[in-house]
């Protein structure tokens, strides 16, 4: 089975291609500099993502090394994200779909990331199941997955999101953008223990994330220090924000472990980047005998490979979308999975 | 005629997120269908929060989350709460390229978070309400700006 995906829910256009279980190609187009076109966008470009989405088609199928007629199953992102960058991919995944006369299935955007875990190593009876940590710009989620459509939200921000901790509080700090290489970079010099930040919901019963009361813990940490003092313990003050963030998301994950008593661990999206944190994860899962993983990171970014693979994975499992699907800008895949008998204590849907 | 006028809240002063978000609740009590309120204030001084309470005051149940990075989260369906966010994206060709002016044209409140990075395209009625933290860690002011 050869699938083509297609993701445009937020910034990137993306197309990718998955032949029997294996990536052949992934491309995502940055939107254009509009400089590039002397500041003026041209007409037809009245929705994001119009200008590129089939040059990007084009360019994944080229670097796959196949053809529109070699294809036997199309998939793009529904939701979630923004409405009219989302209607872009979708239409044209399903007027392919319809001129080609091949299956199409709609993908939420964050079952897509749950499989970015398997596009290097294709799943295995033995995969599942296994708690995914995803923590990026806009998300921090905790996942328990069984399986092919069997997904469990164990808990997520309440707020912030744990990348957008870090750009907020690199800005903050007078530090560059993206802020989470920013702060690793200054933290290095730093020591952590230096300012007692608050480790919001550590030791809470669920797995909920919060990062928005550290932000302003940090911006009030700020406030009450002159600027030549901010300076001056600038790395300490960076390396104890770290600390603190780091540590929310040990506890949290922590707490799935408890929860589930589950051994496999994979901790996916931006902010599993940070050295500080996956040398604290490593050490954690080595002493409680854990698997743990990280996807590459490229995988982790929004990536039409994580769709095209859901994509195929759900092909292959026979489930299929109407060509009526429209695009849910809020859909939540906590809503619409089927979550495992063992976690919830009822038979699957 | 001022916005103050238009929907006859004062602002508040609150001194914990909670309080922030029942400002938010009462705020919401005041708007009417179509209506588009601009966030000012720094980074932590409540702006998400608020919206928090918004939701709930529109009778949504939804969790309300930082949408910066999202840049739109809807609520509701069919939406009652368009939750816009400019900290991120700034390039007003973008924001018109999103479909800004159907989200500002429909019947969804709209709130939009670091509204002054795209104050050209916010229409002239935009209720704009500034955010400050105040000498106490958790206090905050929320004025409605005249």
């Amino acid at each position: 089975m050869i699938v083509l995906g297609i993701e445009s829910s937020c910034d990137e256009t993306a197309a990718a291609v998955v032949a029997d279980g294996s990536l052949r190609s992934n491309i995502i187009t940055p939107q254009p500099d509009h400089t590039a076109y002397g500041g003026v966008v041209p007409e037809v470009a009245s929705r994001l993502h119009e200008l590129h989405i089939i040059p990007v088609v084009e360019q994944a199928l080229a670097a796959a090394g196949t053809s529109i007629h070699d294809l036997t199953g199309i998939a793009a992102t529904y939701g979630p994200g923004l409405a009219g960058a989302l209607i872009v991919g979708l239409n044209f995944a399903k007027g392919l779909a319809q001129s080609l006369s091949l299956p199409f299935i709609g993908i939420d955007h964050m079952e897509g990331h749950l499989w970015a875990n398997f596009l290097q190593d294709p799943p295995t009876a033995d995969s599942y199941p296994y708690l995914c940590l995803l923590a990026s710009g806009g998300h921090t989620h905790l996942w328990r997955v069984d399986g092919v459509g069997q997904y469990t939200l164990l808990g997520r921000s309440l707020d912030d999101a744990a990348g957008e901790a870090f750009d907020k509080g690199a800005r903050l700090l007078g530090l560059g953008y993206p802020g989470g290489p920013a702060i690793e970079a200054v933290a290095e010099k730093g020591d952590p223990q230096s300012v007692d930040f608050p480790r919001p919901m550590k030791g809470s019963p669920k797995c909920d994330f919060s990062f928005s009361g550290l932000k302003t813990a940090l911006y009030h940490h700020l406030r009450d220090l002159s600027e030549s003092q901010q300076l001056k313990r600038q790395r300490h003050i960076a390396a104890a924000y770290q600390e603190a963030i780091v540590d929310s998301l040990l506890d949290r994950l922590q707490q799935g472990v408890r929860l589930t008593g589950l051994s496999r661990v994979c901790v996916a999206g931006g902010v599993s980047a940070n050295a500080r944190l996956r040398n604290r994860l490593d050490d954690w899962a080595a002493s409680e005998n854990l698997s743990i993983s990280y996807p590459p990171l490229e995988f982790c970014t929004d990536n039409a490979a994580m769709i095209a693979m859901a994509g195929y994975v759900r092909l292959q499992a026979g489930d299929r979308s109407s060509l009526d699907l429209e695009v849910k800008p809020n859909l939540s895949l906590a809503d619409h999975s089927r979550p495992s008998q063992t976690s919830q204590g009822h038979a699957q849907g | 005629m001022s916005p103050t006028i238009i929907i006859g809240w004062r602002g508040a002063r609150t001194y914990s997120p909670e309080e922030t978000r029942l400002a938010g609740v009462e705020f919401a009590g005041h708007l009417k269908p179509g209506n588009i309120v601009g966030l000012h204030g720094e980074l932590g001084s409540g702006k998400t929060t608020f919206v928090q309470g918004m939701a709930k005051g529109l009778g949504l149940d939804d969790q309300v989350t930082s949408p910066t990075f999202a840049l739109v989260h809807e609520h509701g369906q069919p939406p009652g709460l368009y939750h816009i966010d400019c900290y991120r994206e700034t390039s007003l060709e973008r924001w018109r390229q999103l479909g800004l002016a159907e989200y500002f044209s429909s019947e969804a409140i709209s709130v939009v978070e670091w509204a002054e990075n795209i104050a050209p395209l916010l229409p002239e009625k935009t209720i704009h309400l500034t955010f400050s933290h105040g000498l106490g860690r958790n206090e905050r002011t929320i004025e409605v700006r005249p």
